[in-house]
């Protein structure tokens, strides 16, 4: 079983979680596993992305263009951003909040109101949820990593358990409770 | 096992060769190497003021009989050259293994140098990993090489393998005995007479090493179809892997020098030589120059990463189509609260011509406030403004200032300020003082009173060297009092001499105990607070804005901007 994941929002929205997760989880189910982050400058509220790869061997750390299964997408605009890099029939799965990037807040470039519409018409699916509410309503808005985990399992059929797991091993204990919460509402989207 | 960042595993790695010292100046992608080996209690580490003193210190516990590494990003090596060179001919004690991190495709630097020309021309072995379980295991390999060979070997990597994550098996740290320490003047003493016997040395343990290296293990040969050999080395093996899984493929772990026979051998195993390397022709030159016929930059960029799709393309005229939607771009830009903000859009308002430097304060060039005009490398900016300055007339020349950030100035503007009042400059310096290395995650430096280690430390205080260096007047204003910067900088601008003006507030993302967010009540429209480009302030449709109160942390810049006191709450 082979899967190719893109991690993409916005620098600072701590997607680091979300990659570390998938990471122990490729480790309980004996698969390699590759993960490429982004550090330094694009960190300061730029555009950031993080490859996931798993597989019974893995060479690049990086998804290559149009092979990507799913793009979790932690933001509306960067969604459409990294669409390249997925096969025909992939999935993106969508944090519908916005942040608005530099160009719009000063008012040189307005934010694209068809984004998701635009990603549709590339016969792409297209699943959004408003993972931030989802994350509040369990307790707290850092949830959001799980939620947007839960939903990604539901969409690659991954092994409940074994993701059940991965969480509970790589989040603190105190907030094991809130993040196992936010993985089911997110199993729902 | 465990998964780990190729930083990581560097760290590892020298933590598992019995590394006793470590020694630094962080830069990306190389700077959580020494951010992970300074956690283990057997490795003594530390922050150096820049990459040349780094690399004297692990130069000075390499000759003292310890094993020491330096770390730096690929720029570091020019700072570093000047030991780096002669050290390649005194040789080491103990080993000494110099990390440098590369970043073709510029995620995170100014250039995209390549350092393997530094191995060849400094005569220093290097090492290339491919993933992080091999970056470990080469890390160890290159402080045994060091030993051996009795030089200090580079381990070299770039972006994609400092930041991605692969599996590691862990080991023991195996302590290694100190070496005596002989005193040895034909050896450590760097003068003519010893130097022409060194030079002699070095010649003859690349000699040694150009033999060796043919029966490395390190570098392989992976037997496939004979229509096309590859020959590659670090991250890029694993994109040719990905990209053509049964091409024969020669896979470099010592990148210099090469193992020239093998790979003749290889080449005449093959119909089609091609080399695939990142950046300059280092690879391909080589072969090239001892006679074996191969391909390479005619076919790949010297500019920008690799990748699995520029192979096929390259090498299998696979492509599949790209579409582009016209988004707008999202660049990194100043943080909501940060500092350096309300100082650019002083200096722009002044219409200064502004020589910065290198930090997150960069951000400073770009819309809306695009106050920037020259950054060239870490501390230039002084000595830019000092050389526009006696270029220019003098009422023209009064518009350039120059502007710093604190770890920079430390690094390598404090010699650029001493020029300048040696030299009569009517400088004006503005040092960006927010009581940290910002751009590279936060690290301390001498005037944050903390150690690497962690442990206290003393301040070095910038007012005090200024005046030291001779500055004539120096100011220190609060970085969010609009006010205070611009006339503080307006009276420097028109001093006769050396001025300086300390712009102090730290860094908004090391001490999160923020005020309360701010609001807009009654928004006039008129984009006054706009100019500033704070992300936390958001323009609507109708012309009004508003605060985003998860962004805003309350640092009331922009409310100095709005003549109608619509902007509310915080300080002030
Ligand atoms: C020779 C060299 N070493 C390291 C770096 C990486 N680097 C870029 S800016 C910087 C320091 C920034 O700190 P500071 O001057 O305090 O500015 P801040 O980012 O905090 O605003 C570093 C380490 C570099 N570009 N060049």
């Amino acid at each position: 079983m082979k899967t190719n994941i893109l991690i993409v929002g916005v620098g600072g929205q701590g997607t680091l979680l979300a990659s570390r997760i998938l990471g122990r989880y490729a480790q309980l189910k004996g698969l390699d596993c590759k993960l490429s982050e982004v550090h330094g400058m694009s960190q300061r509220g730029g555009s950031v992305v993080t490859h996931v790869k798993m597989a019974d061997k893995v060479s690049s750390p990086i998804v290559a263009l149009h092979d990507a299964d799913i793009v979790l997408s932690f933001e509306k605009l960067e969604s459409a951003r990294y669409l390249n890099f997925l096969k025909d029939g992939g999935v993106v799965v969508v944090n519908t909040q916005q942040i608005l990037p530099m160009p719009v807040i000063c008012g040189m470039k307005e934010y694209p109101t068809d984004v998701l519409e635009q990603v549709k018409t590339r016969g792409i699916n297209v699943v959004e949820a408003d993972a931030l509410s989802i994350a509040e309503s369990v307790g707290s808005a850092k949830a959001v990593n799980v939620v947007m985990i839960g939903a990604l399992s539901k969409y690659m059929n991954f092994d409940k358990d074994k993701m059940t797991e991965a969480i509970k091993g790589t989040v603190p204990p105190k907030f094991l409770d809130m993040n196992l919460a936010a993985f089911e509402k997110g199993y729902e989207i | 096992m465990k998964l780990m960042l190729g930083n990581e595993a560097i760290a590892r790695g020298a933590y598992e060769a019995g590394v006793k010292l470590v020694a630094a100046y962080p830069g990306t992608p190389s700077t959580e190497v020494t951010e992970t080996v300074a956690k283990y209690d057997e490795v003594y580490a530390e922050w150096a003021p820049n990459e040349k003193v780094a690399f004297e210190v692990a130069v000075g516990a390499s000759y003292a009989g310890a094993r020491a590494m330096v770390c730096m990003k690929h720029v570091g090596v020019n700072v570093a050259a000047d030991p780096m060179f002669t050290a390649a001919y005194t040789g080491v004690n103990g080993g000494l293994v110099i990390l440098v991190a590369d970043d073709p495709g510029m995620h995170s630097s100014q250039n995209e140098q390549d350092s393997r020309y530094y191995a060849l021309s400094a005569h220093i072995p290097m090492l290339e990993p491919s993933d992080s379980a091999e970056a470990k295991e080469f890390t160890s390999l290159a402080f045994e090489l060091s030993e051996k060979y009795d030089t200090p070997v580079f381990l070299r990597t770039t972006t994609r393998l400092a930041h991605s994550q692969s599996f590691v098996e862990e080991a023991q740290r195996r302590e290694v005995e100190i070496k005596p320490y002989a005193k040895d003047i034909t050896k450590y003493t760097m003068m003519p007479s010893s130097a022409i016997g060194r030079h002699v040395k070095v010649e003859e343990r690349e000699n040694r090493l150009k033999a060796d290296v043919e029966s490395f293990d390190i570098n392989r040969e992976e037997k496939g179809d004979n229509s096309i050999g590859i020959v590659c080395s670090g991250v890029v093996y694993q994109y040719v892997k990905e990209a053509m899984p049964n091409a024969s493929v020669f896979k470099l772990g010592m990148v210099y020098p090469l193992p020239i026979e093998a790979i003749k051998k290889f080449a005449r195993s093959v119909k089609r030589l091609v080399v695939v390397e990142e950046l300059e022709p280092v690879i391909e030159n080589a072969l090239k120059a001892n006679g074996i016929e191969c391909e390479g930059k005619n076919i790949f960029s010297v500019q920008g990463e690799l990748s699995v799709a520029i192979i096929k393309e390259k090498l299998l005229s696979e492509k599949k189509e790209n579409v582009s939607l016209d988004l707008p771009v999202r660049p990194p830009v100043l943080c909501a609260g940060c500092p350096h903000r309300g100082v650019f859009y002083v200096l722009k308002k002044l219409g200064l011509t502004v020589s910065a430097d290198i930090g997150c304060y960069t951000l400073g060039a770009g819309a809306p406030l695009s106050a920037v005009d020259t950054v060239l490398c870490m501390g230039a900016s002084i000595g830019i403004a000092h050389g526009f300055k006696k270029a220019l007339g003098e009422e023209a020349a009064k518009k350039v200032v120059s502007v710093i950030g604190d770890s920079t100035f430390i690094h390598s503007g404090i010699t650029g300020l001493i020029d300048a009042v040696y030299n009569k400059s009517n400088l004006t310096l503005i040092i960006l003082d927010n009581s940290t290395t910002g751009m590279t995650g936060h690290q301390d430096h001498p005037a944050t009173g903390k150690t690497l280690k962690g442990e206290p430390a003393p301040i070095l205080n910038l007012v005090d060297v200024c005046r030291s260096c001779g500055a004539k007047s120096i100011n220190v204003v609060d970085a969010y009092d609009l006010k205070a910067v611009e006339n503080a900088v307006k009276a420097a601008v028109d001093e006769q001499a050396v001025s300086v003006v300390i712009c102090q507030r730290p860094c908004a993302l090391l001490n999160r105990n923020y005020p309360a967010p701010l609001y807009v009540e009654d928004c006039k429209k008129c984009g006054a607070c706009l100019k500033i480009g704070c992300p936390a302030i958001e323009k609507q449709k109708e012309g009004n804005v508003i605060i985003n109160p998860t962004q805003c942390v309350g640092c009331a810049v922009c409310s100095q901007l709005c003549k109608f006191g619509a902007i509310r709450g915080g300080k002030k």
